[in-house]
């Protein structure tokens, strides 16, 4: 059984236009999006942005109430769940955000952000387990435990991202659902917590679900990618095989766009034209098809399902 | 666009109606016998008795709050009880002195803050901007009826340079105008001041340098223009302050407009001219803050066009 | 061999902290010829971006100061200028594309007024409504006289940075400075973007100085490449050379410690430690903490920049 099984999750924003209208439209953030995520596997979540891959993340954690569809964990429906009992689940999964400027509180010391987690849960028994429990956390992340009595802004972003990963380890979760972890961070850095959280997630068989608009980091990082447009799996499959075969013409088009530092290296340049589009006026049919080099007329009618191509490859078009 | 003015107005009339009945209300707590005002000291108890009928003076609250919320709906203001004059004529003759005041101190406020605030942000920090910062703090600390007493005695009576009291012709308004500017220019040549430091800050100054500008057209042209919107809703919020200020220097320099009217009606008791006087300030601030809207529509094209943002 | 376009020779930049004067940029040298694209890569904090701004002196002078050093734009001194010289080359000679986009067009402002603006300063006979057409249809806008009559915010980001473009082009510049151009844009925006950079450096064969801190995306643009690191440029050399075989040990740390698409790799090769702050450099060789091959010599010894004519590079030990 996977750990985390979502199907046909729909999350849809009324809109409303003008002061007396009622909610004339609706924005649909994610709009039917079935996958899961095996026990200590790492999912990527890829897409640019409007794509809806933050959203997912969030309802998938039920910080954002989903409009339609369910979000199971080890076979129990999350959606179905009282406010009240879903506390109980929230210890299994946790989330690490993308700013590591703002996620942490600037007057605690940041012993405590990660503190507060036990406290919620009642994991600490007395205050010398505590302070040991936190100390064991900093080291698991590479920081000093001695560390723990300082402010976030005497801790650069690597480290204070760092911090973020010990706060969401505190409660020994079996899913992180990370939003663009390393996005904000320098270059040389970005490795560092990469390579940390690769190690995190071997060690103690931790389930990622891995959000992040770069797809070299994801290919690196992840067994299996899901390409997000416009509020749909557009495309998933395992990691390797998606990169180097991509059927779905969005992901070929987003591999060919990915800045290659190879100077030698031949590639099919695909350009797409126009915009990214907006989730308040979705096109009809196909999502892709205003933007896509191949479609159709029959791509213009008909929303295309997320077939199975066989080996584990599932795309949304019409022409795969 | 249209059903958002609409809205606005209807909120509006909202709000009149509101202040009108909690005026009502207030007006009653006062005591003393309305009908001794109008029938005058010597009147006898027939006659206060009469009058009581007439104005239904004897009915409980809530039906002399209905009768006059139906007069109003009729478009009758009634009459003063000291005068017998019509009260929307009253006010009619009057509001000219006082828009006149009103607008004419804004203008001096506004024409000496924006340099002020513009001049002490780009050159933050030294004697000027200190300068002005302590004298804005003064100024804000002033009461209205004692600086205005302090002005006319000062520079009218000792100095000579300005008519003392009264309305008869342009000059006399200039140091009332004076009077309320001063109250305000400190408190907006801080708040220019605070919003140009913001805007200095930008990218687009930083482009608008690029292309090669002068440094004064990057200030004033592009600067300035985004600066000034949150000033014009802050201006429209103040005109309910102004309406303050202009009671006390009215008073004071014995102009005849609506403040001075509004205070004899308070203690003549006049009950129709106080509501009339209540009303009409109010109506004007509704309406400054409805122009302050539009106004701040037209600058700021954000606005204009609805909200931006999508979750991703 | 006629003057360069634009010559830095030993730019030293400080600026005004708490502790005193702190220096941001420690000579710098670098060259464009007309036509030339020079990449200057590097992360955040090296001091590649102050270093474009000074060419125009955009930098506000009470934080900031030219401590040494002489720039050269056109053969004439810029930090000599008078402000009326200066006026006269921004945009005349040198004009910037920056990072945001939307933050850096006046938002009260039409966009077709904005490009307008640039062309009443340096082309007033050819300030009409068809040029801020023809300059619109150039960087790709589709129906470009309604587009012009919109305001920054009606626009996507990709847009935006094609008006900034439009407009950084209106007054001909002989040097096209884009300060990381495409880092806030989304991946397949960001390609399009590349291409008309691409495209327009071809067809009006200006020259572009292209800030940016990925790798990627300088094998397509630019002809030569310098890293900065500390305030120092550390290598320099043609693109696809150093790409190729990078020389400086932070190149090439750098290099391998960036996932990259179709790249097997266990683990990434991470750069411990952190960019060290302005005022905070180590003594020595400023990279000598993080590097992998440093020796106890390269803290004594501050290294200079060698060049054999072609390549630079400020490693002694580069090749052992």
């Amino acid at each position: 059984m996977a750990l985390l099984d979502v199907q046909d999750l729909k999350v849809h924003f009324p809109v409303k236009q003008g002061l007396f209208a009622r909610a004339s439209q609706a924005l649909k953030a994610v709009d039917g999006v079935t996958l899961s995520v095996g026990k200590g596997e790492a999912l990527g979540l890829v897409g640019e942005s409007g794509c809806g891959k933050t959203t997912l993340g969030r309802a998938v954690l039920r910080l954002v109430t989903p409009t339609g569809g369910r979000v199971f964990f080890e076979g129990q429906d999350l959606t179905a769940l009282p406010a009240r009992k879903l506390r109980g689940w929230r210890r299994q999964f946790q989330m690490i955000f993308q700013d590591p400027y703002s996620s942490l509180d600037p007057r605690l010391p940041v012993g405590e952000s990660i503190g507060e987690a036990l406290d919620i849960h009642r994991l600490a028994p007395d205050r010398a387990a505590r302070a040991a429990r936190i100390g064991a956390l900093m080291e698991s992340v590479g920081l000093r435990p001695e560390q723990a009595s300082r402010y976030p802004h005497e801790f650069s972003g690597g480290q204070r991202q760092r911090i973020g990963i010990a706060r969401a380890l505190a409660v020994e979760p079996r899913l992180i659902v990370c939003d663009e972890p390393v996005s904000a961070l320098d270059v040389s850095v970005q490795a560092q917590v990469i390579n940390l959280l690769q190690d995190l997630q071997r060690q103690r068989e931790l389930a990622l679900l891995f959000i992040s608009h770069d797809l070299a980091v994801v290919e690196h990082l992840c067994a299996r990618i899901a390409v997000m447009y416009l509020g749909r799996i557009v495309e998933m499959g395992p990691a390797r095989d998606l990169t180097s075969t991509p059927r779905h013409p969005y992901t070929q088009a987003l591999l060919s766009a990915v800045p290659v530092v190879d100077p030698d290296s031949k590639r099919a340049r695909i350009v797409l034209g126009g915009d990214v589009p907006s989730p308040l006026n979705p096109p009809s049919g196909c999502p892709f098809h205003p933007r896509c080099p191949i479609a159709e007329e029959r791509c213009r009618r008909d929303v295309p399902a997320l077939r199975e191509l066989g080996a584990g490859r599932l795309a949304a078009c019409h022409l795969a | 666009m249209l059903t958002r003015f609409a809205n606005r107005l209807f909120w509006s009339l909202v709000t009149l109606l509101g202040t009108a009945v909690l005026t009502f209300l207030l007006i009653n707590l006062v005591p003393g016998d309305v009908a001794r005002v109008i029938a005058g000291p010597k009147a006898s108890p027939e006659v206060i008795q009469q009058i009581h009928v007439r104005y239904h003076l004897d009915d409980p609250l809530w039906k002399r709050l209905g009768y006059y919320l139906a007069q109003l709906a009729r478009g009758d203001l009634g009459q003063s009880f000291v005068t017998e004059q019509p009260v929307a004529e009253a006010l009619r003759i009057r509001f000219p002195c006082t828009a006149a005041l009103a607008l004419l101190a804004i203008a001096f406020w506004m024409l000496a803050a924006i340099p002020l605030g513009v001049l002490t942000a780009r050159f933050r920090g030294s004697w000027l901007d200190r300068a002005v910062l302590v004298a804005a703090t003064l100024t804000l600390s002033l009461p209205a009826f004692w600086l205005a007493r302090m002005m006319q005695y000062g520079i009218s009576y000792k100095l000579g340079w300005f008519p003392v009291a009264g309305f008869r012709g342009f000059r006399h308004l200039l140091l009332p105008a004076a009077t309320l500017a001063l109250l305000a220019v400190g408190y907006y040549a801080r708040l220019i001041h605070t919003q140009m430091v913001e805007v200095m800050d930008s990218p687009y100054l930083r482009t608008a340098r690029a292309k090669g500008l002068s440094e004064t057209a990057v200030l004033l042209r592009h600067g300035l223009r985004n600066a000034l919107i949150p000033v014009v809703t802050i201006l429209g919020m103040d005109v309910a302050f102004l309406m303050g200020g202009v009671l006390f220097v009215e008073n004071v320099f014995a102009l005849p407009g609506i403040g001075m009217l509004a205070v004899q009606s308070v203690f003549n008791l006049d009950v129709p001219m106080i509501m009339g006087t209540v009303l009409f300030s109010a109506a004007l601030v509704v309406a400054a803050n409805l122009v302050v809207d539009l106004l701040y529509r037209w600058m700021d094209p954000r606005i204009r066009s609805g909200g931006t943002g999508t979750p991703a | 061999m006629s003057d360069p376009l634009l010559a830095i020779r030993n730019l030293c930049l400080e600026f005004r902290a708490a502790e005193g004067w702190v220096r941001v940029v420690d000579g710098v040298s670098l060259t464009v010829r007309e036509g030339e694209t020079l990449a200057l890569v590097g992360e955040s904090g090296c001091g590649k971006s102050v270093t474009a701004l000074s060419i125009a002196r955009l930098l506000p002078s009470p934080p900031s100061r030219i401590a040494g050093g002489e720039i050269r734009v056109a053969g004439q001194d810029v930090a000599a200028m008078s402000s009326a010289g200066l006026r006269s080359i921004r945009g005349g000679v040198v004009s910037y594309v920056f990072q945001e986009p939307g933050a850096s067009l006046n938002p009260v402002f039409r966009v077709g007024r904005q490009i307008r603006e640039s062309l009443q300063l340096h082309r007033p006979d050819r300030a009409t409504d068809d040029e801020v057409v023809r300059l619109l249809k150039l960087v790709g806008i589709p129906a470009p006289e309604t587009r012009a009559r919109d305001y920054p915010h009606q626009l996507s980001g990709g847009m935006q940075q094609r008006v900034m473009i439009a407009m950084a082009l209106a007054s001909e510049p002989r040097l096209l400075v884009a300060d990381e151009p495409t880092t806030a844009l989304d991946v397949t925006i960001q390609a399009q973007i590349l291409d008309l950079l691409r495209d327009l450096k071809r067809r009006l064969g200006m020259a572009v100085l292209i800030i940016t801190h990925n790798l990627g995306i300088v094998g397509d643009l630019a002809d030569r490449v310098a890293v900065m690191y500390a305030g120092q440029v550390v290598e320099e050399a043609p693109a696809a050379e150093l790409l190729r075989t990078p020389r400086h040990p932070y190149t090439r740390a750098l290099m391998q410690s960036v996932p990259e698409l179709g790249r097997a790799s266990e683990r990434l090769r991470a750069i411990p430690g952190a960019v060290p702050a302005p005022g905070r450099w180590p003594s020595g060789c400023r990279f000598t903490p993080r590097c992998p091959v440093a020796r106890a010599e390269c803290s004594g010894n501050p290294p200079s920049l060698d060049t054999d004519g072609l390549r630079s590079v400020r490693c002694p030990y580069w090749n052992s």
